[in-house]
């Protein structure tokens, strides 16, 4: 937990998120679209709401830990962890390449400080976060266990057997968060598979479900997580749905699915930073 | 038959494998606190009963949710706990084949993936709830040690083997009571083949049930002045290649031996060895390219050719193959 300012927390946005996008520009491979969508939501449990150990040790003991299920995010989780103390910024350079720690998308085998395990192929996080959770209660543990979703992975039917368990099992120290951004990539989730009432769905599943309408707005992201947690250790588990827009802080990147895969160009990266302020140093 | 057989091993009681495992999880969960457990709606069919009973706080009912149940075991492993999930075979892996892989194998989770009514054996349910392409799907995944046991009482030391065993394990397990025909308190290496018989004709590589056939095997060739190696791979990853590849040079020739398809099995593990090594003759005895189906276990067995009769006119095609 940190004494961090809105505007030093929108400082460090704006840094992460020129962070992801040099990343996938330097590469031309990547997923930026929600990256950028995410960045509030990331930064807000790294640098404000979480307590978190940057001197990493897997089993967490003591500790909030953070499970991202759409892996397709990590150069946004990347960013966010070596801006955290994780390991060095430098180290961003090496995102998708080979040799690298920073894969494609997360992953446990090269060692990465920070990442508890692989993720990329979907709806498999929550089941994970909902196992270490309930282990945290077995080892007398009070922290709380984060865990972050796409709204397409919601088609995936292992995150609602996931849903129906934390309910059934009162997994109360957990708070899963739905990056609502309504786009996947082939298109608009109501055109490619229509999720209809996502709070209903939960709340029927035996979720309290806390609403955050602006998940790219610092503040009311920071008072949804207060919100959040203030519904914890009540006996029963908490979903965040958190609106968001995909590409946010980029012109020409914001609410469509097309930059959900694609890597800018020279010209298209040096427009986008432009855009962003340039308050710390790049890696 | 058997009774009139010289056998090298005999036994007096049968027992399923799985009540091995049953049995072995409720003395691990004694033995060290961080033993969880973990069940689809199975505990019964996977003998967890008693340990349920005895450990409430650390047995999960999971329902008939699979995939769910691998993404919690490897959650459980982040805090320190050791995971033993349970379901049949075919939901143990081919149906959360994705979620092993990158949840359990490819992040170096500690789970133990336990898998009962693997094979033939599982008989009148027919082939939905019997497997015969787990051993494949498991010894291909990078990280993951498959083991196949042969009786109650290796599978109970094999389980207790897992407990002290860092990273991510597939038990293999079945339905049917089988000769409970290995000690009671021995040693499970894993990684570290059996030899039980010596010989010097021909080498019988069997894994799970199989094992019992090839020991039945060995009497009746000894029947007919053939001399039989009979070694027990309750290991199918890692493979004791030091011991397959020391038996052959030998023998000469080998017969694999398992309830299993001959594609990906352990046959072909063998077969790799040998060729890479020491090319030799090796017959297969294992499933031809088919699914399973309704039946009891002997008439399973007899059908799809899994037996001592079987393994015999394997082990004299191999040895008649030698040049």
């Amino acid at each position: 937990m940190e004494n961090k300012s809105i505007e030093q927390l929108n400082d460090i946005c704006s840094q992460v998120r020129r962070d992801c996008l040099r990343m996938v520009h330097g590469v031309q491979s990547g997923h930026p679209g929600a990256a950028l969508g995410l960045t509030e939501y990331f930064v807000a449990l790294f640098f404000k709401e979480m307590t978190h150990n940057n001197q990493f040790q897997m089993d967490g003991k003591g500790e909030d830990l953070f499970f991202l299920s759409n892996g397709h995010v990590s150069a946004l989780w990347y960013a966010v962890l070596a801006r955290s103390g994780y390991f060095g910024v430098e180290e961003l350079g090496t995102f998708r390449k080979i040799n690298t720690r920073l894969q494609g998308h997360p992953a446990t085998e090269e060692g990465l400080p920070g990442i508890r395990i692989a993720s990329g192929s979907l709806g498999q996080g929550l089941s994970v976060a909902l196992g270490a959770a309930q282990v945290k209660k077995l080892n007398g543990d009070d922290k709380l266990v984060y865990a972050v979703m796409g709204d397409g992975e919601q088609q995936e039917g292992q995150v609602w057997e996931a849903a129906m368990y934390a309910a059934h099992y009162k997994i109360d120290n957990v708070i899963a968060a739905i990056d609502y951004n309504g786009q996947q990539i082939d298109g608009p989730t109501e055109k490619v598979m229509d999720l209809k009432n996502l709070k209903a769905k939960w709340e029927a599943f035996g979720w309290e479900v806390v609403e955050i309408q602006k998940g790219n707005d610092m503040e009311p992201v920071l008072a949804g997580l207060a919100d959040a947690k203030s519904l914890t250790g009540k006996g029963k588990p908490v979903l965040v749905l958190l609106y968001t827009e995909m590409g946010y802080g980029v012109d020409f990147m914001v609410g469509t699915h097309k930059w959900h895969g694609i890597a800018p160009s020279n010209a298209e990266l040096a427009n986008a930073l432009g855009q962003l302020k340039e308050t710390l140093g790049d890696y | 038959m058997e009774k009139t057989l010289d056998l090298k091993y005999t036994y007096t009681e049968k027992k399923d494998t799985r009540s091995g495992f049953g049995d072995g999880l409720l003395e691990a969960g004694r033995q060290n606190p961080n033993v969880v457990g973990l069940c689809a709606d199975l505990i019964g069919s996977l003998k967890m009963g008693a340990f349920q009973k005895e450990f409430p706080e650390r047995f999960f009912q999971v329902g008939i949710a699979e995939a769910n149940m691998i993404g919690l075991a490897a959650g459980m492993t982040i805090g320190g706990k050791i995971p033993f999930t349970g379901t049949f075979a075919n939901f143990s892996t081919g149906r959360v084949y994705d979620q092993i892989r990158q949840s359990v194998a490819y992040s170096g989770k500690n789970v133990k993936i336990c898998a009962s009514h693997a094979g033939l054996t599982l008989g009148e349910d027919g082939a939905t709830h019997q497997i015969l392409e787990d051993l494949g799907m498991m010894k291909m995944l990078p990280h993951m040690t498959v083991i196949n046991p042969c009786d109650y009482n290796q599978t109970k030391a094999a389980t207790l083997a897992l407990v002290n065993h860092e990273g991510p394990a597939y038990l293999r397990f079945g339905r049917p009571s089988w000769p409970i025909f290995t000690p009671k308190d021995q040693e499970f290496v894993i990684g570290k083949a059996w030899k039980m018989i010596e010989g010097t004709d021909v080498t019988i590589f069997a894994t799970g049930h199989l094992v019992w056939e090839a020991v039945v095997a060995e009497a009746m060739l000894r029947e007919e002045g053939i001399s039989a190696e009979v070694i027990n791979i309750h290991t199918i990853k890692p493979l004791d290649e030091e011991a397959i590849l020391a038996s052959v040079a030998k023998t000469g020739c080998a017969v694999s031996a398992e309830e299993h398809q001959i594609n990906g099995g352990l046959g072909d593990s063998i077969a790799q060895t040998l060729i890479r090594n020491n090319p030799a003759p090796l017959e297969y005895v294992g499933v031809l390219d088919s699914f399973g189906e309704s039946g009891t276990p002997t008439q399973l067995l007899e059908k799809y050719g899994l037996n001592a009769e079987n393994i015999v006119k394997a082990a004299k095609k191999a040895i008649a193959r030698k040049g």
